[in-house]
This record gives C-alpha cells, structure tokens and sequence, in this order.
C-alpha cells in the first residue's frame, strides 16, 4: 500500500499574479482571488502585480512562515518560466519545493481568450483543480549524479575544434573522433571566408595543430563512434578506428612514400578537391592534413588489390616502418561525462535539380568545387581553368540551389547568399570575367555582410533577382551555356550566356544524421538537423543531458556563428564538469516492485532505454538516472505497477475532477 | 454451544454461476456448513424475505451477494441485506464491477425491451406488450420489479465491506476469502480478497513473452491453432491478463484460451479497459495511421473485449442517453 498522504485540512496559499495586465487585463484577478479564498484547505488568497518579483516572493515567503501554510499555489505564467522560481520560494520558506503548483493563468486562460467573464470562470476552474491536487503532493527531493570529466567530441570540423581546444585549455581531457583521415572539416576545403576574405587555411591550419599537439586531446581520425551506453555525467562510448595502414605514431609526414608510390603519377579522383584532381593510393588528403599521416586508399593499393605489389613505400619508409598493411580495425571504449555532437553538414547534391544541368555539362560547378578551383594550393594551383581547360569570359551564379525550393528544401541555408558574392569578387579578381549573380532575395544580414555586397556590386558584379528556370546549351553553338530566367526587376525574360556556372549549393543534414541521432538518443527537426532544446533559450543543449550541438549538424549557420556555438557548448559542458555533479528533477517512474506481474509491456516503449527486465525477479525495473519523467510507461502498464512521482494516478484524478466539478 | 455465525447469500442480475462457486467448494463445503448457519440462499434453501426482514440489524455476519443491481427490487435487497448484515461481500464479477449484464449500459432500457420482447427472432408479441411496473388483468392488479435504465454495481447501490472477484470466482478464490473473513484480522475495508498483481504473474506462460513484444494484427481463438506453450498476445491473442487481477491460476489460459478480464484490475487501476487499451495500443508494431486501423480493426468487438465485465464500474460506465440525464435512474 502506498504510503497515506497528507491531505491537510488546510494551509493552502493560492496568489494570483497579475503578470501586468498580461493576467489582470483580461482575467478579473480580485474575483480569482476571493474565489480561491471560499475553496476548501485554502487558508489564504492573494492577487499581487508581479508574483516573480523579489516582493511578490517575499510575500509568499512570509505566508508560509506566519500563517504555517502547508502547500503553495501559484497562478501565473507557464511553470516553463517560473516554475523553478516559485519552487524556491516554497523552499525558502521552509516547505518541501514540492509542496508546490502552479497554474498556467497567462498561456493557458488570458492570453488565449478575450472574453473576461469567461476567462475568470476557466481561471477559478483551474485554480480549483490545483488547489485539489496539490493537497496530494508528496515531499520530493532531487538527486545528485557526478559528472565524468571527459568529453566526447564527435566530428572534427571548425565546429569541433574549437570546442576542443576550448575545453582542453580548461584542462579537461578532450576525445575527438574524426571519420576522415584528417580533421578540418569544410572550412579546410574553402579558400577565402566570407565577407573578410580572410584565407580559410591560414586561420584554420593553426587550430588543427594546436588540437595534434594538445596534451589534453586524444584525436582519433578515421573513427566513428558506435554505441552510446549511460548517461548524463557516466557516458560509455564505443568507437570503431578504421585502419589507416599506416603507424600515426611511427610516421614523420615525411611523404617520401608517395613519391616512391609504384604509381609515377596520380590516378585516383582526389576527395578533398571535390574529385577536380588526382591523388595516390598512399596520400595526404591535403599539405596541412592533421594528423600529418600519410594514409593507404584500400581500393586502389596495388598491394590490397593483387598482393603483389613491390612495395616501394614500404622500401623508403624503411628503418621507420611506418607502413603495416595488416592494420586491423579497433574497437575502444571510453567513459566521458558529456559530449558535444560536431557532425557538421552535406552539400546539396545538385543533380536533384536535372534542369541546371549538373553533371551533365561540364562547366557547371558547384560552389564547392569553385572553392577548390580558386585555392592556390587547389587542382589548378588556383587558377580558374574550366574542365574544357578554356577560362570562363562570363560566369553565372546561381544562388538558392537546393534551398527555398518547395521540390527541394524550403528552409533557407543562410551561407549561400554570402558565399556566392565571395566567389564572384574571387572569380572577377581572377579572371576579369563578367559575373552574373541569380538570386531570389539578397539575404546578408551579419555584421559587415550588408557593406561586402555593395564592394561586389561596385566591382561590377551584375545582379538578376530571378530564379534560373533552365540552363542549356547555346544552339548558336559557341560552347556557351544559356542561363534561362525571368528579371522579376526588369519584368522580362533573359537568357544570359556564360562559359561557366555555378550552382550555390545548400546545406543538408548529413545522410547518416538519423542514425545518428539515434544513437545518441536525440531528436531531429524536420529538415532532419539535430533539435536544440529550446530555439532561443537552450540553443546548444538537446532533449538528452550532457549532449550539447555545435555547428551545422545544429542547422546551416556560417564560420562565426559556428564558433561561437562551439565555445557556446564548450562551456555549457564546463559548466557540468566543473560543478561536478548534476541535480536531477524528482519526477521520474518507479516499478512497484512486489506488485509488478512482469509482463513486460512497459520495456521497449521507454525512449530513453531506462526500463530492463530483472531475469532473477522477474519484474521490471527503472534506471531512475535514466528516466526522464516522461509517463510512457507509467501510462501503458496495464496493471498500474508503475507510478511516476508528482504524476501519480490520484493527483491527476483529482485535478481532472477539481477542473471538472462545477464552482 | 455457541452460536454459529450467520451467513447469507443472494442472487441478483447475474446468471448463477456463482452460486455454484459454492458448490464447487466440494468437500470443502461441509466444513464451511459446520462453521456457519446458512439463513438464507434462495437458490438452494427455502428462506423468504419476510425471514430475512424478521431478523434485527446486523444480525447476519456476513453477506454474500452475487449479480448487479438493474431492478428495483434488485436494489431493495440490496439495502435491506446491508441493513441486516456486519459484512456486505460483492460477490463475482457482475456484483463487483458489472459484468456481462453491465454490457446493457452500452444500451438504453427502450431499446434492450424492444429487442427481447419485440424484435428477436423467436418472439412472438404481435400486440408489442412490453414489461411495466403495474399490470392489470380482469380487475386484478399485479406489482412487478421496475427495470433501471443503467445497470450499477453493488458498490454502487449500498455500502460493500469486500469484493471478491471473478465470474464466477474460483473455489481456491472463495476458500482463501471464507478463511480470510473467519480467522483473525479483517483487511481494510473495500479490499478486494485476491492477490493484487496482474495475472501474467502467475501465468504458466510467463517466460515465453519477449521484451520486444509488437503486435501487427489481433486474432481471434478459432482463426488460430494456438501454441499450448507460448505466451497468447505473442500469438496475436488479446489476452487481458496483463490488466486483470491475478489469483484465479490462469484457468483459461491453461485451458488454451486467453484470459477475458473477469477479474478485474488491480487496485491501482480505474479502468480495466482503458489501461489493456492503452498498453495494447502501444506495442501495435505499425506507427502509420491506416496500418493502425487495419490492426485495430482486427478487434471486432473492443467494448465487449476490453470492458466485458466491467463497463458499469469504468471511467465510461455506460453509453450517453439522449437526454444525458444518468441520476435519479428511472423506473418504468
């Protein structure tokens, strides 16, 4: 039997805010108040201007106190906002935080409703039912878990560096786990970032090393994490290393390999240029790769290929021995307390839009591939030769490719604008060509964006606001592309040639993100990015304790803002460690346990995994860390064996009863 | 001698297959007739209710009544048995929460006489005569029962010290409540005399569910041929036994069958139905809506398979009338 509860036959506060005249505009306060008055257990009813004040939460404190009340109700804004508020005054004032509810006046009755008369009748309906439950509530206190001061840093982009480094100057020990070979992320493969024009390697190639030589960072490249145990503070990771065929700690970066590669020359299409040059079976993904490791392509090596090879890199590397074809893949495991998710995002695959023409003339680019074109240390040493090896007299844009596109995304990729007038200033500094930028609204709205567009468009850049329809061709036969489009400004339709085009690709979720996402146990909006815990108020936090969002994974963003997320969830983790426990709310389940038929209904529905089967007893059982109060359970258990504090069967009978009964 | 405590039963809606619990107590009914006076069992003993209204209060120690309360003479009894006896034992499931003639709450009154006395098959009544209160015949006048719009359980008509579930209740139920009731120490009042765990506790089939249990489409007994060992809602069964009160032993479930629900829930439950509807709905293996409804249409009768025994005693306890007008209950 549970224990009896006190039900009091009074000392109950009920103070009802005035919110400004967010309540008391519409919702006749002093009528509330006298109402709450005649209810029973009530021992005292209040109206005030601003309960949240410090005077308004003195005056509750002084209540309990003076009048020995025994629970506190306050009708306000949403317990989203003030509820922790209101539990600490309860708590001040020396009842159980508990021992406390509030009612949602604002959301729930003013805000949404004009009629006044009405509004003050659902008020006393609310207020009676809290009045009613909240004699029920038992005292509760929150738990302390210890927080592991590791961290998991997932994706080695600018998103993930930066928090790194961030944590690790703090003195906290950092895992970052890299998929490719290298860290740096897309930023290593732009060449110039927008609108300072400051050169992408030269700001970034200093961080990454700083993350190789960094005593409190572990860097695992070519490694993917691939299960997520535990939880908040007592996370268990388990990455898969890839092989690399080649000792990190053995290897110099030397690079004498490559050259005594079998292979004189070049053959196999290069990732890190966008597949625009070639590089070895054993490469570098780029000069300023870190780790500065050489790394064998399986399928390509003569060697994984055949067996047979000569084996000339193994020759040079000689004393080092460096090189291991038999390198096996690794699987480690790691305790850390919190982790911060850097996955980072997936170019647009401009082939969905066939009518642009991509893939299928060869002088449509994506943006992407422009960056590589004009990167001296590029497939071109930075000159801008077509793929038809002509340089471009004319060059067309296009802006919001695979963005704003009801075929496609609708959402706005907020880098496309800005990155499209950076390559046309780069291909007309280059080049001298004329560059014709498409787009469907000029969006630049960061600091010194707004000034960088009008430099482009001094600098002869010619803007069209329409979107491309069609790309083709010249019939005329001169190997030019005709750029199709209606000049919503000149209310005519043009068609442009150009020797070149560029498609300004957006940004996608990556194709693993769900995945992803659930192995890490998050949400994902409907674009498919990761879901924040609150937009504005909880921009890196997740729905999951302890993982914390950087960068694009999060949704498109640019350079600054993607650091400033970083440092922002660098430091929500710091936050954590250096408390180093975390409070957690008491409203989680628990599994009567001699009641309990072990029918197991309840286990696969939990989505936070906190419910397993004991084999011994035959019941279930709920990981109370692991439980985030969120009723699954408690309301499928068809025997009613599960019971979740604060959300008991009878404080919620009663409040639908108390909001039921007619005044 | 002393006197021997003194112990009644009585039968209202319900079919009798509780009094023959009694019977069933086999042997061991010899012992419960040695240590109790019977002072009244209309079903098997010549007692009239003059007897019963000769006797002064309390003078009964205990009350058996099996059957719901649908007729005003039904709920007379019901309150001069309260008046007479210590203790007032709802006694099966149709006194405990209903029953199968509380599945008439999915009906009203107009409509239930009109399809017995009117419209099935085999009837008769070419002059539409139905059930009345008062009937005259040649100048005689004759007084019947009224019948109630709502039928309502015995807790819900008197004052019930203990319920003692199932329909009927089993005799290893019946036992463990007489001895309960006749040694020692009374439960608190209202209890119902039965383990209060779910039934897959003490079901024989309990190991073969697996912890990933998702169910595509529901299947009726005869549309199978039922594996004797494994668990029957991984056979597509809807067995109620995750919702309803263990201590009958899984009878039905031992004799191949999946449990109905007689029972009842647990103490911690409202609604017997709406928790197996609840815990069901959330293993459906398809999170589509249409494959949802193809699924739920598998169920044909969902009232009659989640609330057969207790629609009066649930959260909905009976269809809405026309003029939603539930209380006082009329007579006709």
């Amino acid at each position: 039997m549970p224990e009896p509860k006190d039900t009091g036959s009074g000392g109950i506060g009920v103070y009802v805010c005035h919110c400004g005249t967010n309540i008391a505009g519409t919702v006749d306060v002093n009528a509330l108040t006298e109402y709450a008055a005649t209810l029973p257990g009530v021992t005292v009813a209040r109206n005030y201007k601003y309960a949240c004040s410090t005077p308004g939460q003195e005056l509750i404190k002084r209540d309990i106190h003076e009048l020995n009340l025994t629970r506190v109700v306050v009708a306000a804004c949403s317990p989203c906002l003030h509820e922790k508020t209101f539990r600490n005054v309860t708590s001040e004032g020396g009842l159980n935080p508990y021992y406390f509810h509030m009612v949602n006046l604002r959301e729930h009755d003013s805000w949404v409703h004009t009629d006044k008369k009405a509004a003050t009748e659902k008020g006393k309906d609310l207020i009676r039912a809290a009045v009613r439950r909240v004699r029920l509530h038992r005292p509760l206190e929150r738990k302390r878990v210890s927080i592991d001061p590791n961290v998991l840093i997932v994706g080695g982009g600018i998103a993930g560096i930066h928090a790194a480094l961030t944590l690790a100057n703090a003195g906290k020990h950092v895992y970052l786990v890299e998929r490719d070979a290298t860290i740096g992320g897309h930023m290593a493969m732009f060449d110039k970032t927008f609108p300072t024009l400051d050169c992408a390697a030269c700001i970034l190639t200093p961080k990454m090393t700083a993350v190789k030589s960094h005593p409190n960072i572990t860097l695992w490249t070519l490694s993917e994490v691939t299960q997520v145990d535990g939880y908040v503070g007592n996370y268990k990771i388990t990455v898969k290393r890839k092989p690399r065929y080649v000792l990190e700690d053995a290897c110099v970066g030397c690079m004498e390999c490559i050259d005594a590669c079998v292979y004189k020359q070049a053959k196999v299409p290069d990732e890190f240029n966008m597949y625009l040059g070639k590089r070895k079976p054993i490469y570098i993904p780029f000069p300023q790769a870190v780790p500065q490791v050489v790394v064998i392509d399986r399928e390509s090596c003569i060697e994984f290929k055949s067996g047979k090879c000569k084996k000339t890199c193994v020759e040079v590397c000689a004393d080092r021995k460096a090189i291991d074809f038999q390198q096996q893949e690794k699987t480690e495991t790691i305790d850390v307390g919190t982790i911060i998710l850097a996955t980072g995002f997936f170019t647009f695959n401009a082939t969905r839009i066939p009518y642009y023409g991509y893939g299928t003339y060869p002088n449509v680019y994506t943006g992407l591939e422009v960056e590589r074109l004009v990167n001296a240390a590029g497939p071109t040493s930075g000159e801008i030769i077509l793929r038809d090896n002509r340089k471009p007299k004319a060059v067309g844009i296009v802006h919001c490719v695979g963005s704003r596109d009801e075929n496609t995304n609708r959402y706005c990729s907020r880098v496309c604008c800005m990155y499209s007038l950076k390559l046309a200033h780069l291909i007309k500094e280059k080049t001298d060509a004329e560059v014709f930028n498409f787009y469907i609204d000029m969006r630049t709205p960061g600091k010194g964006f707004e000034e960088f567009y009008n430099r482009v468009a001094e600098e002869g850049t010619h803007f069209i606001r329409g979107r491309v329809a069609d790309i083709y061709p010249d019939p005329a036969g001169d190997g030019h592309l005709l750029m199709c489009a209606e000049d919503t400004l000149m209310g005519t339709v043009r068609k442009i040639p150009v020797d070149m085009v560029v498609l300004s690709t957006g940004l996608e979720p990556q194709p693993d993100a769900q995945e992803v996402r659930r192995r890490f146990h998050l949400s994902c909006s409907g674009e498919g990015f990761f879901l924040e815990r609150h937009p504005k108020l909880a921009p890196v936090s997740t729905f999951t304790d302890g993982i914390f969002l950087a960068g694009c994974c999060q949704g498109p963003k640019d350079i600054p803002d993607t650091v400033a997320q970083a440092g922002a969830a660098a430091a929500e983790a710091l936050a954590l460690i250096d408390i180093g426990y975390i409070e957690q709310e008491p409203y989680t389940a628990q599994v009567l346990e001699e009641v309990c038929s072990g029918c197991k209904t309840c286990i696969p529905l939990c989505p936070y995994q906190a419910i397993s089967f004991v084999e011994e007893k035959k019941k279930a059982e709920i990981n109370e860390v692991l439980c985030k109060g969120c009723g699954t359970c408690v309301a499928s258990c068809p025997s009613g064996s599960i019971q979740q504090n604060l959300f008991e069967d009878e404080e919620i009978f009663e409040e639908v009863e108390g909001l039921l009964a007619y005044a | 001698m002393a006197e021997k405590p003194k112990v009644a039963f009585y039968w209202c809606a319900s079919c009798g297959g509780c009094d023959e619990t009694v019977v069933d107590l086999a042997e061991a009914v010899l012992d419960v007739v040695a240590a109790v006076d019977i002072v009244f069992w209309p079903v098997a003993m010549d007692f009239k209710r003059k007897d019963v209204e000769a006797m002064p209060d309390d003078a009964i120690l205990a009350t058996f009544v099996n059957g719901a309360i649908r007729t005003t003479e039904q709920e007379e009894m019901a309150h001069l048995l309260r008046r007479k006896s210590k203790l007032l034992l709802a006694f099966g499931s149709c006194s405990h929460l209903g029953g199968i003639p509380g599945l008439a709450n999915l009906f009203d009154r107009e409509s239930i006489l009109q399809a017995v006395y009117c419209e099935s098959p085999s009837t008769v009544n070419e002059e539409g005569v139905l059930p009345s209160v008062r009937h005259n015949d040649n100048g005689h006048s004759v007084e019947l029962p009224g019948f109630y719009e709502t039928v309502r359980t015995l807790g819900q008509v008197v004052d019930v010290d203990f319920y003692i579930p199932g329909c009927p209740p089993t005799a290893r139920i019946l036992r463990t409540a007489l001895q309960t009731l006749l040694g020692g120490e009374l439960p608190p009042k209202g209890t119902v005399l039965a383990p209060d765990y779910a039934l897959c506790e003490e079901c024989p089939r309990k190991d073969s569910k697996p912890v990933n249990l998702s169910i595509s489409q529901f299947k009726r007994p005869q549309e199978v041929l039922i594996d004797e060992e494994k668990c029957l809602l991984t056979q597509g069964l809807l067995c109620m036994g995750p919702a309803t009160r263990g201590g009958c032993e899984a009878p039905c479930v031992q004799g191949n069958m999946p449990c109905t629900g007689c029972c009842g829930p647990t103490s911690r439950v409202r609604d017997q139905g709406g928790k197996i509807l609840s815990s069901l709905a959330s293993l459906l293996e398809s999170k589509e809506e249409g494959e949802i409804d193809q699924a739920l249409a598998t169920i044909p009768d969902p009232a009659g398979s989640f609330y057969r025994y207790g629609l009066p005693s649930s959260l909905l306890r009976r269809r809405k009338l026309p003029d939603s007008n539930l209380e006082p209950p009329k007579v006709r």
